[in-house]
């Protein structure tokens, strides 16, 4: 009996033995035909970058762009808004490059149709996405490019930098947190976000609004709409607004950020942020009439 | 009885306007008539502000071979040639008219004697309906010249005709079949030497006896003209349920009625075609149901295109004070309107006045996976399953899964017991899927 088990083991372990090491040299073989040379650089990249996969570079995630820069030849025109230019200054040291230089940007929302200066004229009952209500109308307030208030960017923003506020109906943007990533200029439908600049001190001046209907149509849904009457264009010293359509757009590359335009918008479209308060005009022109 | 296999629902009729003769709604002071009132291509207007027009005159010309001719429906003077708001809810280019008097174009025969015999032949109907600017008056408003040219290589048998009006209130169908029977049976004569096809299918839902009596009556003078007396079930009057029920073909997804030898056409439509082959009238009026639970006097008007919807609701009665909503349209397929000032477009077979207990929706509840909205849609698809997909922005999927076929009947909205607005994603799904399909080719 013994010896028939001793037997069978025996064959076992020789044939599966055998089948093993011949599976093993087969799969060593074709592991060096189709062997994959991978740059090691590439994981180290990788590491240095933020990992958020946020699509802001404009590449599938971050690993696509550690690829990408590995494979490139100079850093220029590849950024990574998370990372800002820390992080690229970072991967240059790494890779003995260049890196180019990276304007911080942030969100800018281009309307304050809130609930008070846009009251609403209907009310809207179907899926709370921006997509369906643009498909739909104009608006409750029936301004055709405003905001339509369904948080379509909310939901895209991978960074918590947004919310809704329930009091005016419009997202509000948390400066702070906001990457530039874009994806909510991906999902807002009528393009009201913009990437601007962020600014010397975060300080920023822009038109907010972009409706392009003219003046007295877009006053009507909207108290404080750009009714595209060129005075700041004209205030501007500048060049640095233009009018087309009906619309004042400020460039913020030749903004020098001197906010005379804010003030003689006659329907307070422009707003200027994290600037010191002004000093009071009147104050100022009674004392020099004093003199 | 006939009807479809797969799916439907049965929403309360409500044909509240049906014992209601058609009334002539008056002229307004000023008309509006949008651009774009037909599927395809807007109009080019051929006039400017200040220009004196007639009634029937072409003010704008579909020049795209997918559009339609506009003509003016009332005399005077055009105020302006400018964006105003339509039933889109977005501002359209359209021509705004003041009325002065009612001036018609010459050559246009306003005499309702009955003209049956057509001596045109096909092409010269087909230029006809074309250059009279005739669409679907079912509510798709396609071009019907396209649909009376069957293309190259295909052969159209049977001529369906769509008097099912299965959209619960409307009854302008109905009504236009009582009272215009005899003309219906002519355009549809003149349908059949366009097509040159022999036989001819009128589908009436069962729930308008009158009208299927009528109309069989009369068409026992007219050779190969038949009724077909059909199950009351919604959305029997889409082109491919209808032809599934009137005759049992299948259209294949994707493909056009012709595909199985059909062109299906609106009793509204062969009605217009009538009216333009025999009397040289261009589109400038239709039928409009205004309807509501509270209405003083819901009826159906004759009405010229371009004239406000609250003159519409004052002749009704005026608007109730528990209104809650005003849809153009069925209360399944319409669009509620965010402007009384939009005007009458061709396509519009209907005005809802809703009160504030059916207007609104029920609150959003998650989805029980019921499956209900599998078992009424229409065309076989999974709504639920399209509506994640799409709300997720899953756009290959849900091409895979077949959105492209939905045709928006709102059976899915209509059953789910949790409030679910399944149409509302399918609806964003399908545009973004038909984008990917345009920028693909």
């Amino acid at each position: 009996m013994n010896g028939i088990i001793n037997e069978i083991t025996l064959i076992s372990v020789v044939s599966l033995g055998a089948v093993g090491s011949f599976a093993a040299i087969i799969l060593y073989m074709v592991a060096q035909k189709f062997k994959v040379v991978e740059d090691p650089r590439i994981d180290l990249v990788a590491e240095k970058l933020p990992g958020a996969n946020c699509g802001g570079c404009g590449l599938a995630g971050c690993r696509a762009l550690a690829e990408a820069i590995v494979k490139a030849e100079s850093l220029e025109g590849m950024t990574c808004p998370p990372g800002g230019s820390d992080v690229m200054k970072d991967i240059a040291s790494l890779l003995g490059l260049e890196a180019g230089d990276q304007v911080p940007m942030v969100a800018v929302l281009r309307c304050s149709g809130s609930k008070h200066n846009a009251p609403p004229k209907v009310t809207y009952d179907g899926a709370m996405t921006c997509a369906f209500a643009h498909s739909l109308f104009s608006g409750e307030a029936g301004c055709p490019y405003g905001c339509l208030g369904c948080g379509d960017c909310v939901v895209a923003c991978a960074f918590d930098a947004m919310y809704m506020d329930a009091e005016t109906g419009l997202p509000v943007i948390i400066d702070d947190k906001c990457v530039a990533c874009g994806a909510c200029v991906k999902a807002c439908p009528r393009s009201i976000i913009e990437m601007r600049k962020k600014g010397k001190k975060d300080r920023r001046i822009f038109v907010s609004c972009i409706n392009k209907e003219k003046g007295g149509v877009a006053k009507k849904n909207c108290a404080v709409a750009c009714i595209g009457c060129g005075r700041c264009v004209k205030e501007c010293k500048f060049d640095a607004i233009t009018l087309d359509s009906n619309l004042a757009y400020i460039d913020y590359n030749k903004c020098t950020l001197c906010r005379k335009c804010v003030p003689v918008c006659p329907t307070n479209a422009i707003h200027e942020l994290n600037f010191p308060p002004r000093k009071q005009r009147p104050e100022v022109t009674e004392q020099a009439e004093a003199k | 009885m006939k009807t479809f296999r797969i799916g439907g629902v049965h929403p309360p009729e409500n044909k509240i306007a049906a014992h209601k003769p058609i009334e002539v709604l008056p002229v307004p002071a000023t008309v509006t008539i949008p651009l774009s009132q037909h599927l395809g291509v807007p109009a080019v207007p051929v006039l400017g502000k200040g220009d004196q027009v007639k009634t029937g005159q072409l003010i704008a010309r579909g020049e795209a071979f997918i559009s339609a001719n506009i003509h003016s429906s009332v005399s005077g003077k055009v105020l302006k040639v400018d964006d105003m708001i339509d039933s889109s809810g977005y501002r359209k280019k359209s021509i705004v008219i003041q009325v002065e008097g009612d001036e018609w174009v010459e050559g246009i025969d306003r005499d309702s004697t009955l003209v049956k015999e057509c001596q045109l032949n096909a092409s010269e109907i087909v230029k006809k309906v074309h250059d009279l600017g005739i669409v679907g008056m079912g509510g798709a408003t396609f071009p019907s010249h396209v649909k009376l040219m069957v293309p190259k290589g295909k052969k159209a048998e049977v001529l369906i005709i769509n008097g099912v009006e299965c959209e619960p209130y409307l009854t302008a169908d109905h009504r236009l079949m009582l009272e215009k029977g005899e003309e219906i049976l002519a355009g549809i004569a003149i349908q059949m030497k366009a097509l040159h096809v022999e036989r001819a299918i009128i589908g009436i839902e069962h729930n308008k006896p009158d009208a299927i009596k009528h109309m069989s009556e009369l068409c026992s003078h007219y050779a190969g003209i038949t009724v077909v007396d059909l199950e009351v079930k919604y959305p029997q009057g889409a082109e491919k349920q209808l032809i599934k029920a009137a005759i049992n073909r299948e259209v294949p997804s994707g493909k056009l009625p012709i595909e199985v030898g059909c062109v299906v056409h609106n009793v509204g439509t062969s009605f217009a075609v009538y009216e333009a082959v025999q009397k040289n009238k261009p589109l400038i009026e239709r039928v409009v149901t205004v309807v509501g639970r509270s209405l003083k006097n819901p009826s159906n008007f004759l009405v010229r295109i371009g004239t406000p919807v609250d003159a519409l609701v004052e002749a009704a009665g005026g608007m109730p004070d528990d209104t809650g909503k005003v849809i153009s349209g069925g209360p399944m397929m319409g669009k509620a309107l965010n402007d009384l000032g939009v005007p009458v477009t061709k396509g519009t077979s209907g005005i809802l006045v809703f009160d504030k207990d059916e207007s609104f929706r029920k609150p959003v509840l998650p989805c029980i996976r019921c499956s209900r909205c599998l078992n009424v849609c229409p065309m076989g698809l999974e709504p639920y399953l399209l509506a994640v997909l799409a709300e997720k922005d899953r756009i290959e999927e849900c091409e895979l899964e077949r959105i492209m076929d939905c045709m928006e009947c709102g059976s899915c909205l209509y059953v789910c017991p949790s409030g679910r607005p399944l149409l509302d994603h399918i609806r964003v799904g399908k545009s973004r899927v038909g984008k990917m399909i345009r920028e693909r080719s």
